[in-house]
C-alpha cells in the first residue's frame, strides 16, 4: 500500500512502513495545510482504508510542509455558511471525522512540526499520542474565539480532559500561542524530539502503542482541574473575568465556557453535539462576521504593496539610521532590531541621549526575554544590532533613515538636509511626524522622491499600526519600500494621504473634541470615559488624552483646528494644562492622578485649571456615546471622501489598530454599513440640530442615504 | 615591501574601546563583550560590508573558560554572515600585534583579502580556579552512581580545599612575577627611580595631551555601559593629567620594598579593553575605495631566556624587523613602544643605543640606533593609557598608523615586549 488512496485533492499520501500507515498531509499549491471539505473526505477515505487494511497495525499523521503542521479549518468555507443549521452541520462533520480517530482500535500518533492551529490542535487531541518537535516554529493555538466562534471539532470537550481545565481555558479563551516546551509541560504533547527524527520516532511510537497502551498523564492540580467543586469554582471565576474583559460585547468566550462546563458535567458523548450547537450559533453572530471581516482585511493588507500597479520592487533595507533617540526613536529601533532584524544606528545631539535611547531599546528587548518570548541569547543578538553616536557616522551605509526628532518643521528640515548630505542617493528618508505635512518637510530635500512619512504610534513596540504617509513628490518605489519595512517591523501598514492628522488623528480629533465638550457641559470625566468603554473602546477618550500626552494632544489639536476650522476646534486649550506642568501619564500628572505608574482618579485640580465644574453623572450614557461615536464616524467618511485612505478597509483597520475602535463593530465604515447610511444621516442631523453644525453629515453619507449605497459591497 | 606574490597589506582603520582600570567601569562587561563593541564600531565607522570580511583573528592572554575562542564570538556578531572563520591566538602581550601579523600573512598568501585583527582582555574577569584537590572531588562526585556516593565524596572536602587559586602574572618557568623581572632589569641595567618616574610622567602628560586634542579619543568607540547605558565611557580612565614628579616619588616600591624602584605609578596598570583593526590587500583597498593609513613592511619575533632579563625581547626583535624591512633605525619617523614598565622601556632603549650591547648580543659592530624622543610614544603609552594584555597591540598599531598619516612619516615602528621573554616588532610604511 503506497501512493494515493482517494487522491481527489492529492493532499494526502499514505505509505506503509513496517506495519505503520503514515498519512502525510501536504496541500498542493498552498503554503499551509488546512481542512476543507475535499481534504476531509480524502482524510476519511484514507483513514478508513488504513483501518480496514490488516497489514496496518498503527497510524501516524504527519505534515509534508517544511515548517507547518495544520493551520486549521478552511476559513473560506466558514464564511460561505448561511445558517445556524449549516454551521452546526459543519461542526458535527468535523467532530465525526475526529471521532473515528479517537475511537480507532489501531493507535493513531500525531507527529507535529510547525504551527498547529485550531482544527490542527483538535486533530492532535483526537489522536492517542502526540509527538512534537522542540523547534521554535512549533506552536499550538486555538484562536477560534478571536473570530467570534468556538473550537467546534471536539476542542471544548477534549482539551480540558487532556491538559486540565485551567490550561485549557487559557488556550481557548485567549487564543494565545503555546510553545512546544510549554505544550509538553501542560501535557498537550507526550514527547518532544528533534525535527530530524520526528517521523522515525513517531513510527516507532505507533508500533509500540500497537502492542501496549500509552500511560496516561494527569497534568494540572487535582482540585482545580479535575474535581467537580474545583472546576465549578474555576469556571465561575473565568466567566466573571471574561465578562469584565469583554464588556459583554463578545459572546464566543462565554459560549466556549458553556460548552466546556456542559462537557465536563455530561461527558463527551453529549458534549460534542452541545459544542456543535453553540458553534453553529456563534458562527452566525454579527460579532463573528465583523471579526472575520477584520481578519480578511488585515490579511489582505499584509499582501497590499501600498501602490497601484505597476508595482515597483521594494528596495532591500538591511541598515537603518534613526535620528533622535528619544521615546519614539527608541521604540522604532526596538521593533527594527526585534522584528525586522535590521541594523540600527542612532544619532542624537549628545552621547548621554544616545545612551538613554539604547537603554530604552534594551528595556523593550529584555522585557521580551523576561517574558520568554525570546531567549536571552536572542535578546543579546538583537541588542548587538543597535549602536549610536553623536554624529552621522555609519549613516552612509543606511538604506533608510527615520527621523524622530521634536515636532518642528525647521528642525526636521535641518535634519533632512544633514541626512541627505551623508547618505546615498537611494536612501529613503522617513519622518515620524504626526502633525507636519510630509510635503512641507520634503521642500528642503534635494531628492523629494525618497521622502516619506512613517507615522508610528506610541508605545511603538505595543501599537500594531503604522501610517505610511505619501507626500506630493514621493516615488512609488519609496512607498513600496516603506510599506515593506513597516511590515518587516511587525506593523499593520496603511498608506495614507498627506492631509493634516493623516487618518487616525484626523478621526480622533472630533471624537476627543466632543469628549472635551461634554466636560465643559459638566459631565464628569468618569462618565465620559465610561460611556466609551461601554461602547467597546479599551480606554475612554479622557484617559486616551493622558496616554497620548497632553502636550502632543494640544499641539495636534491646534494643527487640526488650523486646517479644518471651527468643526475641529477644541472647546478649551489643553495648553493650559501643559503650561501647568501636566503632560499626562508620561510625567504622572494630567487629567488623572497617578501613583506608582498606575492611573488613579480624575484630578479635580486639572478641572479647575480648565475652568470646568463637573456636575452629576447622567443616568443614561447612551446619548454621550452616540455624540462621540458619530463625530468619529462622520469624520471618517469625510476623510475617505478626501482620499486620506485609499479604501474603507484601510480606514477600518487604522481605527481598530490605531485607537482601539471596538473590533466587534469592525471599524467606522463597517459600523455605518451595519447601521445603514439612512439611519446614520438621520442621527447626525438630529445631533446637528441639538449640538451644532459640526455634526452635519458628510456628503458621501448623504449620497449613500439617498441612493442606498454602502462603503463595502453587500456580501449577503 | 611586498610579499612574494607582489601583495601588500594595508591597515585601513583601527578602533578600540576606552581602556579602563580593572574593577572599574567595565568590570561587568567581560572580554567577549568588549571585543564585540570595538569590532562593531569598526564596522560602522569603516562602512565595510561585513560579508566582505574573510577572517577574524583576535588575541587574548587570559581567556574565559566559557568562551575560549573570543574571535569566533566576534565573527558571530549579527552584522556578519555566520560563515566567517575565526581563531584566537596567544602571544602574551604581543597577541594583537601577532593577530595583525597573522592577518598580514593570510593576505600575502592570498588566503584572505580582508581580515579583522584585534585583541581583548578583561582583567576584571579572570578565571579563579578551584584547588587541585577540590577539582578532583568535584569530578569524582559528578561520576558518582548514587546520591549517597556523591555526598560521601563531597564530604571529604576540607576547608583548605576551598581556598581558590588566583592566577598570578608570573613566569611558569621561573616563578618570577613581571614586577620582579622589571625590578631585576632596573637594578642590573642601572635604571634609576628618577628616570622611571620621569618616563611615567611623560607617558601621562603626552596621553593627556592626545586625549585633550582628540587624537586618542578619535580612535575610541564610546562604550555605553549596560544595564543603564550610563555612564558613556569615551576615554581611558587611567590617564592623569595632573600628576607631578613629587607625587610619583612619594610612592613605595611594590616588589622590593627596601631597595626597589618599580612602583604602581611607573608600571602599567591592570586594565580592561579591546581593540580591532581592519586590514586588507592593497588591491582590495583600491577596489573598495579605501585609502590605507599605512602598509605593513615587515615584522619579527624574538625570544630570550626568561631567567635572564625577561622583558628584553624587543632589543632583539627590533633589529631583526628593521633588517627584514631593509631599513635602519634612523629611517623611522615614529616609534611606538609598549610600556609594560618604565624600567623595561628604558632598559631596551639602553640596549638600542649601546655599541657594546650590540656587539655582545647581536654580533654587530654598531648600536641599533639613537632614540629621538620627539618621535617616541608621542601620545604616551601603556603606563598611562593602560594595558589590557591582548588588546594593547591593536591600540599601538592604530595609533602609530594614524599618527604616521598626520605627520606624513614614511616609516614607523611597533615594539612590544611579552611574557616568556619574547619581543615583537613591526615596521609600517606610508603609501
Amino acid at each position: 500500500m503506497s501512493g494515493g488512496i482517494g487522491t481527489r485533492t492529492g493532499a494526502l499520501t499514505v505509505t506503509l512502513e513496517d506495519g505503520v500507515a503514515v498519512l502525510t498531509l501536504d496541500l498542493p499549491g498552498e503554503s499551509v495545510n488546512k481542512f476543507s471539505q475535499p481534504v476531509k473526505d480524502e482524510f476519511v477515505a484514507a483513514f478508513a482504508a488504513a483501518q480496514a487494511d490488516p497489514a496496518v497495525r498503527a497510524i501516524v499523521f504527519i505534515s509534508g510542509k517544511p515548517d507547518m503542521f495544520v493551520a486549521g479549518a478552511d476559513i473560506e468555507e466558514f464564511v460561505a455558511l448561511r445558517s445556524v443549521a449549516e454551521a452546526t452541520r459543519l461542526s458535527r462533520d468535523g467532530q465525526q471525522m475526529l471521532e473515528r480517530v479517537a475511537t480507532s482500535a489501531k493507535p493513531v500518533v500525531a507527529a507535529i512540526h510547525g504551527p498547529c492551529v485550531g482544527g490542527g490542535v483538535e486533530l492532535a487531541l483526537a489522536c492517542h499520542y502526540r509527538i512534537a518537535t522542540d523547534h521554535p516554529k512549533t506552536v499550538f493555538s486555538v484562536p477560534e474565539v478571536q473570530l467570534g466562534i468556538i473550537p467546534g471539532a471536539g476542542g471544548c470537550n477534549r482539551l480540558p480532559r487532556l491538559v486540565g481545565l485551567r490550561a485549557a481555558l487559557e488556550m481557548i479563551l485567549t487564543g494565545k500561542n503555546v510553545r512546544a516546551s510549554r505544550a509538553l509541560r501542560m501535557g498537550l504533547v507526550d514527547e518532544l524530539v528533534a525535527p530530524a527524527i520526528l517521523r522515525r520516532v513517531a513510527v516507532a511510537a505507533a508500533r509500540r502503542l500497537s502492542a501496549e497502551r500509552a500511560r496516561r498523564r494527569r497534568p494540572g492540580a487535582w482540585f482545580f482541574d479535575r474535581s467537580m467543586l474545583g472546576q465549578a469554582l474555576v469556571l465561575r471565576r473565568a466567566r466573571a473575568m471574561t465578562l469584565r474583559q469583554t464588556g459583554g460585547h463578545y459572546p464566543a468566550p462565554l459560549a466556549a465556557l458553556d460548552a466546556i462546563r456542559f462537557s465536563l458535567a455530561n461527558g463527551v458523548a453529549e458534549g460534542l453535539p452541545y459544542e456543535a450547537d453553540l458553534f453553529g450559533r456563534m458562527a452566525m453572530t454579527e460579532v463573528s462576521r465583523r471579526l472575520v471581516e477584520v481578519f480578511f482585511a488585515t490579511t489582505a493588507l499584509k499582501k497590499d504593496p501600498g501602490v497601484p500597479a505597476p508595482v515597483p520592487k521594494a528596495r532591500p533595507v538591511e541598515r537603518i539610521g534613526i535620528v533622535g533617540s528619544g521615546f519614539m526613536g527608541a521604540g522604532i529601533a526596538a521593533v527594527a532590531v526585534g522584528q525586522a532584524g535590521v541594523q540600527v544606528r542612532f544619532k542624537d545631539a549628545d552621547l548621554p541621549r544616545v545612551g538613554a535611547g539604547l537603554r530604552a531599546v534594551a528595556r523593550v528587548v529584555e522585557e521580551r526575554a523576561r517574558r520568554r518570548s525570546i531567549t536571552k541569547r536572542e535578546a543579546a543578538r538583537q541588542l548587538a544590532l543597535v549602536s549610536g553616536g553623536a554624529d552621522y557616522t555609519g549613516f552612509h551605509g543606511a538604506d533608510a533613515v527615520v527621523e524622530a526628532v521634536f515636532e518642528d518643521l525647521a528642525l526636521k528640515q535641518a535634519v533632512l538636509r544633514e541626512v541627505e548630505a551623508v547618505t546615498r542617493a537611494t536612501c529613503l528618508f522617513a519622518s515620524n511626524t504626526s502633525t507636519i505635512p510630509i510635503s512641507r518637510i520634503a521642500e528642503a530635500s534635494g531628492r523629494p522622491e525618497t521622502v516619506i512619512g512613517m507615522h508610528f504610534f506610541s508605545p511603538v513596540h505595543r501599537m500594531p499600526l503604522l501610517e505610511v504617509v505619501v507626500g506630493e513628490r514621493t516615488a512609488p518605489e519609496t512607498v513600496v519600500t516603506a510599506v515593506a519595512l513597516g511590515r518587516k517591523m511587525g506593523k499593520t501598514v496603511i498608506v495614507v494621504e498627506d492631509r493634516p492628522g493623516f487618518f487616525v488623528n484626523r478621526i480622533l480629533a472630533p471624537y476627543l473634541g466632543e469628549a472635551c465638550r461634554l466636560l465643559v457641559e459638566g459631565v464628569p470625566i468618569g462618565a465620559v470615559d465610561g460611556a466609551m468603554t461601554g461602547w467597546g473602546f479599551p480606554v475612554g477618550p479622557i484617559t486616551l488624552l493622558d496616554e497620548v500626552g497632553l502636550d502632543v494632544a494640544a499641539k495636534a489639536s491646534g494643527v487640526m483646528h488650523e486646517a479644518f476650522g471651527e468643526r475641529l476646534r477644541q472647546p478649551f486649550d489643553l495648553g493650559v494644562l501643559v503650561a501647568a506642568g501636566r503632560l499626562g501619564r508620561k510625567n504622572g500628572r494630567g487629567l488623572f492622578t497617578y501613583r506608582g505608574g498606575k492611573r488613579k482618579d480624575p484630578d479635580p485640580a486639572a478641572c479647575r485649571l480648565l475652568g470646568i465644574v463637573p456636575g452629576e453623572a447622567p443616568a443614561d450614557r447612551a446619548p454621550l456615546a452616540e455624540r462621540l461615536a458619530f463625530a468619529m464616524l462622520n469624520e471618517a467618511a469625510r476623510a475617505l471622501e478626501e482620499g486620506v485612505v485609499r479604501q474603507p478597509r484601510d480606514g477600518d483597520v487604522g481605527a481598530l489598530f490605531g485607537i482601539g475602535f471596538p473590533a466587534f463593530r469592525g471599524g467606522p465604515f463597517r459600523t455605518v454599513d451595519a447601521l445603514g447610511a439612512r439611519a446614520v444621516v438621520a442621527t447626525l442631523e438630529r445631533l446637528a440640530a441639538a449640538h451644532g453644525d459640526r455634526f452635519l453629515p458628510a456628503a458621501s453619507l448623504v449620497e449613500q442615504a439617498r441612493g442606498g449605497g454602502r462603503f463595502y459591497p453587500s456580501d449577503r | 615591501m611586498t610579499g612574494q606574490n607582489g601583495r601588500r597589506v594595508a591597515i585601513i582603520a583601527g578602533c578600540r574601546t576606552p581602556f579602563a582600570k580593572s574593577g572599574t567601569v567595565f568590570k561587568d562587561l567581560g572580554a567577549v563583550e568588549l571585543a564585540k563593541l570595538a569590532t562593531r564600531e569598526l564596522l560602522v565607522r569603516t562602512e565595510i560590508a561585513p560579508g566582505d570580511v574573510d577572517q577574524v583573528i583576535f588575541g587574548q592572554v587570559v581567556p574565559s573558560v566559557l568562551a575560549p575562542n573570543v574571535a569566533r564570538e566576534v565573527s558571530l556578531l549579527p552584522q556578519f554572515p555566520k560563515t566567517i572563520p575565526a581563531y584566537t591566538l596567544n602571544r602574551a602581550c604581543a597577541s594583537s600585534t601577532q593577530a595583525i601579523a597573522a592577518a598580514h600573512d593570510q593576505i600575502v598568501l592570498g588566503q584572505a583579502h580582508v581580515v579583522i585583527a584585534g585583541g581583548t582582555e578583561s582583567l576584571s574577569d579572570i578565571p579563579i580556579l578551584h584547588s587541585k584537590r577540590f577539582s578532583e572531588l568535584l569530578v569524582q562526585a559528578a561520576r558518582a552512581r548514587s546520591l549517597g556516593q556523591r555526598l560521601r565524596t563531597l564530604a571529604r572536602t576540607r576547608p583548605r580545599d576551598l581556598v581558590p587559586v588566583t592566577p598570578a602574572i608570573a613566569e611558569p618557568s621561573t616563578g618570577e612575577t613581571m614586577g620582579q623581572s622589571a625590578e631585576k632589569m632596573a637594578k642590573e641595567n642601572g635604571i634609576t627611580r628618577e628616570a622611571q618616574d620621569a618616563f611615567a610622567l611623560r607617558s601621562h602628560q603626552l596621553a593627556a595631551a592626545g586625549t585633550a586634542d582628540g587624537r586618542l579619543t578619535a580612535e575610541i568607540a564610546p562604550v555605553f555601559v549596560p544595564p543603564a547605558y550610563d555612564p558613556v565611557v569615551t576615554s581611558d580612565n587611567g590617564i592623569r593629567s595632573d600628576s607631578t614628579l613629587e607625587q610619583l616619588a612619594a610612592l613605595k616600591p611594590v616588589f622590593d620594598r627596601r631597595y626597589g624602584t618599580v612602583t604602581a605609578a611607573n608600571a602599567s596598570p591592570l586594565t580592561d579593553g579591546a581593540s580591532a583593526v581592519l586590514l586588507m590587500s592593497g588591491e582590495a583597498a583600491e577596489a573598495m575605495g579605501y585609502e590605507p593609513l599605512a602598509f605593513i613592511r615587515s615584522s619579527a619575533v624574538a625570544a630570550v631566556d626568561p631567567g635572564a632579563q625577561l622583558l628584553m625581547g624587543p632589543a632583539f626583535a627590533v633589529p631583526l624587523a628593521l633588517d627584514r624591512a631593509g631599513l635602519a633605525w634612523r629611517d623611522l619617523g615614529l616609534v611606538e613602544m609598549h610600556e609594560a614598565f618604565a624600567a623595561q622601556v628604558l632598559s631596551n632603549i639602553q640596549a638600542f643605543e649601546s655599541d657594546a650591547w650590540a656587539r655582545e648580543h647581536l654580533g654587530r659592530a654598531e648600536k641599533v640606533g639613537e632614540v629621538n624622543w620627539d618621535t617616541l610614544n608621542v601620545m604616551g603609552g601603556s603606563i598611562a593609557i593602560g594595558h589590557p594584555f591582548g588588546a594593547t597591540g591593536g591600540r599601538i598599531a592604530t595609533t602609530l598608523a594614524n599618527e604616521m598619516r598626520r605627520r606624513d612619516a614614511q616609516f614607523g615602528l611597533v615594539s612590544v615586549c611579552a611574557q616568556g621573554g619574547m619581543g615583537f616588532a613591526m615596521v609600517l610604511e606610508r603609501a
